[in-house]
């Protein structure tokens, strides 16, 4: 067997024939970033190097200061003894899957990626390679997504009813991507959208990068009085349950998460509504990239990888784990608890809602 | 089986009552009879009987999904629930269950009673073919029948009642017992004429809260309450109207017939009277095990030994009906007064004795075995003087006090603040974990329900299972205790490394022949995760039975 292009070191994947890393959570030299969520991102690297269109969003996500350059997408960059490029992978703006060649040999790290369709970022490309570095934040059978439509409808479907009945709506969603996407289909002409200020950040990214995503009041510029009956308010789940929500009096929650295709997922949130939108891969979308990338050889980073290395493996193919401090869709709501994500890692979700008392 | 789906997504996407309340109006105000007879059942938390196993259906659906079994045990341990793994697995379609709830319960869940193997999946599988995930899941909860939404009894009621104008206690009163979920059934619910057929109904149990020690602080001057003894028994009520008896229990069972010494005794009494009590194990004076009672219960025919083995007494502590007349709306004071007279006066009474002696211990103390007896009621001047009663708890083998306002009114359910209980200070010992499950409905996916054991020898045996008393971020810590350190795998059954300690509390031992102990826990609930303890410097089965027996004879 030729060596390997990237192993898993204290540090993040490595690449040894380029001296590079990808998505490193200690500072290196050189950080190749496949996007610019908070566990692939982190600050502390000397030079970074990412997709065109994910500069700006990578920069304001990181220290100010923080070197980075960019690269655009399909373009070929020799790092010592390898050939790099970056390609599209459908998961948020700028999201790339890194290909590496050295002699012959073909590696993609695929970070995180989706098949569904997102209008505010490039569709995912399936890369041929020997090797394919692959999440699995839903690898199970359970969680398949419904189509664009249906959720699209669902929502502009909840908001509409909520704006009949004189509420707000208030739609928890992650700030970075989730939210974009969402203000991407919902209907505009049903009513007012508000953001949170988390949100509000993030568009300013977008639109510079040349996104056109509807207007948006931003929350924090309104008085204490504003009247928010039959908006659409846009948060992140951090702001759930908290002091923040009460401005909007009497509205119903809703929730955009993979994880709400699992009933007992929301029912534990006490939120109103869920809906099973995600900004990863589902079961069918995992299998339909692994088999269109024609790999003999399949790593496996975060999620449920376990069965899905082990579901490979029956399938003929070679397949094996990597240990990553990538956290996937689990790390929306992490954040939503900063102190329950030091308690425990790998269920991060807010805690149930107490159980009725007897 | 559309709208009733479409109600379940209503009720399911909020967490407001009145919403609920109005989506449950919208409903019932549109579906035929038929089907609102079925969703009252099922939504009051009625079920069918199971006609297809579990693992058939998920048979069924692994073939269906084309995937191998263990990668439907993943998903099952994820979700937590089984219908809900198998409408998530099964290939998506575009199709909607048409044909109403009845439409589906009677044409084809009922379709399954009896038939081949092959016709069973013809008919599951050609329904689950035939619906949406939502419509899915619904149709695998009624066939599983573990159906559960977040809607209480009282909000079916709620909206039955704003949509047909009867008060809300009459509905809930045609609701108790056994019925069939027809159209006439429904008819009757809401009719507002009112039936001769709830003759025999027994009226809504109100529930006691628990209390704790300090909150005694909280009730004013112990002077205003009647303390009960707190019977471990079955909660019922005794009703004779127009010559029949009928006794149910709180869990809405007929149990008339399995107590004849009861229904004897009650032939003595006046007509229109319903009295709340507890059905008693009770011999020669003294109280016995619950679980005899249990025992008895469990078998089909009721001979002489049996009832001379484990004989019953009515231990009754309210009047909710004289003379057909309603008597709930009145102080408690006043309705023990009648039920003193009613009992009293009745036309057997086995000895005017027992009424003399209705001091602190009369009900153990006294030879007679009258199968019909008033509970009685003591009072106290201070709170610690209640508090010397409570603590002869487990002497008089009761679980503690039962305190009652002297004004209270009889409610409907968990009316709050007249009625507490008041037990007993529990016993608590140390046990390892060494086996989990994952729990349900909100708790869904997360291995919530444990076991525990404790030494005998050098082996740890299993003496407890519990799943309540931690909290939410402990539970989350435990389930990745559990999926780090399994050690085996039996169905949804984790066993773990038993290396994490755990006090339980509990309220009392009884025999088993389920635990390899030879003891189980009644009441058993974990105090907290002792982080501090060893395994080595948990309780043996010794020590436990020791405790208990100590305790008990205090
Ligand atoms: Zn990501
Ligand atoms: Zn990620």
């Amino acid at each position: 067997m030729s060596k390997a292009l990237v192993t898993s070191t204290n540090s993040g994947l490595y690449c040894p024939q380029g001296d590079f890393y990808i998505d490193p959570w200690r500072g290196v030299d050189l950080a190749l970033v496949t996007h610019a969520h908070s566990d692939h991102a982190r600050s502390g690297s000397k030079c970074y190097l990412t997709s065109e269109p994910g500069q700006h969003v990578l920069r304001a996500r990181l220290d100010p200061g923080a070197n980075v350059e960019s690269i655009a997408y399909g373009k070929k960059l020799t790092i010592k003894d390898v050939t790099v490029s970056f390609h599209p992978a459908g998961h948020v703006l700028g999201s790339a899957q890194i290909r590496i060649e050295h002699k012959g040999q073909v590696w993609v790290v695929s970070g995180d990626y989706k098949t569904q369709l997102d209008p505010t970022c490039e569709a995912i490309e399936p890369i041929q390679c020997h090797t394919f570095i692959t999440e699995s934040t839903f690898g199970l059978p359970i969680y398949r997504w419904p189509s664009e439509q249906d959720i699209e409808s669902q929502i502009n479907g909840w908001w509409q009813r909520n704006k009949e009945q004189g509420r707000a709506s208030v739609l928890f969603a992650y700030s970075f991507g989730k939210a974009q996407r969402i203000l991407s289909l919902v209907d505009s002409s049903i009513g007012p959208i508000f953001v949170h200020g988390a949100v509000h950040k993030l568009n300013e990214q977008y639109t510079t990068s040349g996104v056109t995503l509807p207007d948006c009041k931003f929350v924090g510029d309104l008085d204490k009085k504003a009247d928010f009956k039959g908006g659409l308010i846009i948060a992140p789940p951090a702001a759930f349950d908290s002091p923040w929500t009460k401005r909007f009096g009497d509205y119903s929650s809703g929730y955009a998460s993979g994880w709400m295709r699992v009933r007992g997922n929301r029912r534990r949130q006490s939120i109103d509504r869920g809906f099973t939108l995600s900004d990863h891969a589902d079961w069918n979308g995992l299998l339909e990239i692994i088999s269109a990338t024609g790999a003999e050889e399949i790593i496996v980073t975060h999620g449920f990888s376990q069965p899905l290395i082990k579901y490979l493996r029956e399938t003929g193919k070679q397949a094996r784990g990597f240990k990553t401090e990538y956290r996937g869709e689990e790390s929306e709501l992490a954040i939503a608890n900063e102190k329950l994500a030091e308690a425990y890692e790998e269920d991060l979700e807010k805690p149930p809602a107490k159980e009725d008392t007897p | 089986m559309k709208d009733f789906a479409v109600l379940f997504a209503d009720l399911d996407g909020t967490t407001k009552t009145n919403e609920k309340v109005a989506a449950l109006k919208k409903y019932f105000g549109t579906v035929s009879h038929g089907e609102a007879a079925w969703a009252v059942y099922f939504l009051t938390g009625r079920r069918i009987k199971q006609l297809v196993k579990s693992g058939q259906l998920a048979r069924w659906a692994v073939d269906e999904a084309k995937i191998p079994d263990w990668l439907f045990d993943e998903c099952y341990d994820s979700v937590g629930d089984l219908g809900e793994t198998i409408a998530l697995i099964l290939p998506t379609t575009e199709a909607h269950a048409e044909g109403s709830l009845d439409f589906w319960i009677e044409e084809k869940v009922y379709k399954l009673r009896g038939a081949s193997e092959l016709t069973q999946r013809e008919i599951v599988v050609g329904a689950w073919n035939a619906s949406s995930d939502l419509e899915r899941f619904l149709f695998n909860k009624l066939l599983t029948g573990a159906f559960r939404v977040g809607v209480s009894q009282q909000l079916v009621v709620k909206a039955l009642s704003e949509l047909s104008g009867i008060e809300p206690r009459v509905i809930s009163q045609r609701l108790m017992g056994d019925w069939d979920p027809t159209a006439e059934f429904f008819e009757k619910l809401i009719d507002t004429e009112g039936g001769a057929g709830e003759l025999s109904r027994p009226y809504p149990f109100y529930l006691a809260f628990p209390l704790t020690e300090n909150e005694t602080l909280l009730l004013g001057p112990a002077a205003n309450w009647f303390a009960e003894w707190k019977w471990d028994g079955i909660r019922a009520q005794l009703i004779k109207r127009n010559k029949e008896i009928a006794i149910w229990s709180r869990g809405e069972e007929l149990l008339t017939d399995r107590f004849p010494e009861i229904v004897e005794e009650a032939t003595g009494l006046k007509e229109g009277v319903v009295l709340d009590g507890e059905i008693l194990p009770f011999k020669e004076g003294d109280v016995l095990p619950f679980q005899l009672l249990q025992k008895r219960i469990g078998r089909k025919n009721l001979n002489k030994k049996i009832l001379d083995e484990i004989p019953v007494v009515f231990m009754a502590y309210d009047i909710l009906e004289e003379d057909y007349k309603d008597l709930r709306d009145e102080p408690l004071r006043f309705r023990r007064e009648r039920l003193e007279h009613v009992l009293s006066t009745r036309d057997k009474v086995a000895s005017q004795q027992e009424f003399t002696q209705l001091q602190l211990f009369a009900p153990c103390m006294t030879q007679l075995s009258p199968s019909l007896r008033v509970s009685p009621t003591m009072q106290a001047e201070s709170w610690e003087e209640m508090k010397k009663i409570r603590d002869t708890a487990n002497a008089m083998k009761v679980e503690g006090l039962m305190l009652k306002h002297r004004e209270s009114k009889y409610g409907t359910g968990r009316h709050k603040g007249f009625w507490w209980k008041w037990k007993v200070d529990p016993f608590t010992i140390d046990t390892v974990m060494v086996a989990a499950q994952p729990g349900h409905g909100k708790r869904a996916g997360l291995f919530t329900d444990y076991t525990f054991a404790v030494w005998q020898e050098n082996e740890l045996v299993p003496i407890a299972k519990a799943y309540s008393g931690l909290t939410d971020e402990e539970i989350r810590k435990v389930d990745a205790f559990v999926r780090e350190n399994t050690t085996g795998r039996y169905g949804p059954l984790r066993t773990v490394k038993p290396t994490q300690v755990f006090e339980l509390a509990f309220d009392g031992l009884q025999p088993s022949t389920r635990h390899k102990s030879g003891i189980a826990l009644r009441f058993p609930r974990i105090l907290r995760w002792r982080f501090d303890k060893k395994v080595s410097e948990i309780d043996t089965v010794e020590s436990v039975s020791k405790l208990f027996k100590e305790k008990a004879r205090d």
